[in-house]
């Protein structure tokens, strides 16, 4: 899958990131969105809360919940996805979920659940990532508290070559997918899984990859946020005030 | 090109857009709301606007939910009642309860549907909110009432400064141009009672306010809008 020039199938190096577009706050009746484009996989993220958690024996009267739901559309992918929550979409919603819990102020909003869904609208590898990508970009969006924006990629192994992001063709014909989740200013991880094998070695190498591509989503990320809230001019005078 | 006026560029507070994890300040001054700090640094934990004042950085949020605080007038629409309370919804991720103590009358035990009811809409204060976060509210205050009639808008309540104005200010405007009474609720509820279309109007006012908040000279162009529709006063 890597020709004689040491590049992949769709042209890229080994450690190119795919195209990547990011929006923030596309969706009017959440409380907050962000939509992904990323190679050939298109998610939507919504975020609504915090609000009162139901049902009511899942509050926690000392913090927050942050409760995800990863959905893939029937049109998604090639063949017709039966839809509905089945076993992979359970276990993505669970570990985003965990992800975001990490990095947002729970502590802030007692009794509360934000949730969050994420719709994948169209799938080509690699969408937990983009998922969660999307997804910390949409809490910002929503005005919640929290540590940091959280970047996600995938490293892979193809070809006994340790590459950044696969897609369809690598991912189902490769030797190993390893998704990850950091916060690039504290280097904490928030989520790395790995299907396949690698030796130490290259998980170390692949690891140091996908921390590196971090970064450059990281920024993409912010920088979603500052243009949808690009600030003309500026006001503070104008601040302050009770009611009537 | 005055002197007073290159000052005033000056003194300005610097505005920048910052989201979660920037890095505000790296120690000189204290953490306000919106941020956090580890290791002395100081960090915006919010998307919003940076200011620095009296030595405090906070992050003025640009969106986000209605946190109840004590003492915030807001505007809550009764959703159920008890045999000695009424439930309020104040537009935040928290129901409150009115207890027949807080009202201005003297309401018999069962007997509260015969003051308020499903459906009713009060000005109404946040009487205590406790550590985890369980509200009360009190209509015990002068002024706190049953608002009859009008419309009722909502706004994100990060807005409810713009709207209010630097000393209430805009809201001033609005009133005296289109005669109507106006309460804007801490919450982001606004009541509005007045002449039909002259409520269409402060509403299409209130909501340019909402949609160019983060914009200068926001009060001249409101005036402008109003000026447009009323002719100069």
């Amino acid at each position: 899958m890597i020709d004689e020039n040491g590049l992949r199938l769709d042209g890229r190096k080994s450690n190119e990131l795919r195209p990547i577009k990011i929006e923030a706050g596309v969706l009017k009746r959440a409380d907050g969105s962000a939509y992904v484009e990323w190679g050939k996989n298109k998610v939507m993220a919504a975020v609504y809360g915090p609000r009162e958690c139901h049902p009511r024996h899942l509050q926690d009267p000392a913090k927050g919940l942050v409760r995800c739901k990863y959905n893939m559309i029937a049109f998604s992918v090639s063949d017709r996805k039966r839809p509905g929550p089945d076993r992979r979409s359970v276990e993505i919603s669970k570990i985003i979920s965990e992800a975001l819990e990490y990095v947002v102020f729970t502590e802030q909003f007692p009794r509360t659940s934000i949730d969050v869904y994420v719709e994948v609208l169209q799938a080509n590898a690699g969408t937990r990532c983009a998922g969660l990508t999307a997804a910390s970009v949409a809490l910002a969006d929503a005005g919640i508290p929290m540590r940091d924006i959280v970047p996600s990629v995938a490293v892979g192994k193809i070809d006994d070559t340790v590459v950044l992001d696969l897609n369809k063709e690598e991912d189902n014909f490769g030797q190993a997918d390893v998704p990850m989740a950091i916060i690039p200013r504290t280097g904490e991880v928030l989520l790395l899984q790995m299907d396949g094998h690698m030796t130490y070695g290259e998980l170390q190498q692949a690891f140091d990859m996908g921390f590196e591509a971090a970064q450059t989503i990281y920024d993409l990320q912010k920088d979603a946020l500052k243009r949808r809230y690009a600030v003309e001019g500026a006001v503070d005078e104008e601040e302050n005030g009770e009611e009537e | 090109m005055t002197n007073d006026n290159i000052n005033r560029e000056v003194q300005r507070p610097v505005r920048e857009l910052v989201v979660p994890g920037d890095l505000l300040d790296t120690g000189k001054l204290k953490a306000g709301n919106g941020t956090y700090v580890v290791d002395g640094n100081i960090y915006a934990s919010q998307l919003g606007i940076k200011s620095v004042r009296s030595n405090y950085v906070n992050v003025i949020p640009l969106g986000g939910r209605y946190i109840p605080h004590q003492g915030d007038t807001v505007i809550g629409k009764v959703i159920d009642l008890g045999p000695s309370n009424w439930l309020v919804d104040i537009n935040s991720p928290y129901p409150a309860p009115l207890h027949v103590n807080e009202v201005p009358w003297r309401v018999e035990f069962g007997d509260t549907a015969r003051y308020l009811y499903v459906g009713d809409v009060l000005l109404s204060k946040i009487l205590i909110v406790d550590e985890t976060k369980r509200v009360q509210v009190t209509m015990k205050e002068p002024g706190l009432r049953k608002l009859q009639g009008g419309q009722i808008i909502d706004i994100s309540h990060s807005k409810v400064p713009r709207v209010i104005g630097k000393g209430g200010s805009m809201i001033q405007m609005i009133k005296s141009y289109t005669n109507c009474r106006i309460f804007v609720g801490q919450n982001g509820r606004i009541w509005l009672d007045g002449e039909i279309d002259n409520i269409v109007y402060a509403i299409r006012a209130i909501r340019m306010i909402e949609e160019e908040a983060q914009t200068m000279r926001l009060t001249e162009r409101v005036k402008e809008y109003l000026e447009s529709v009323f002719g100069s006063e």
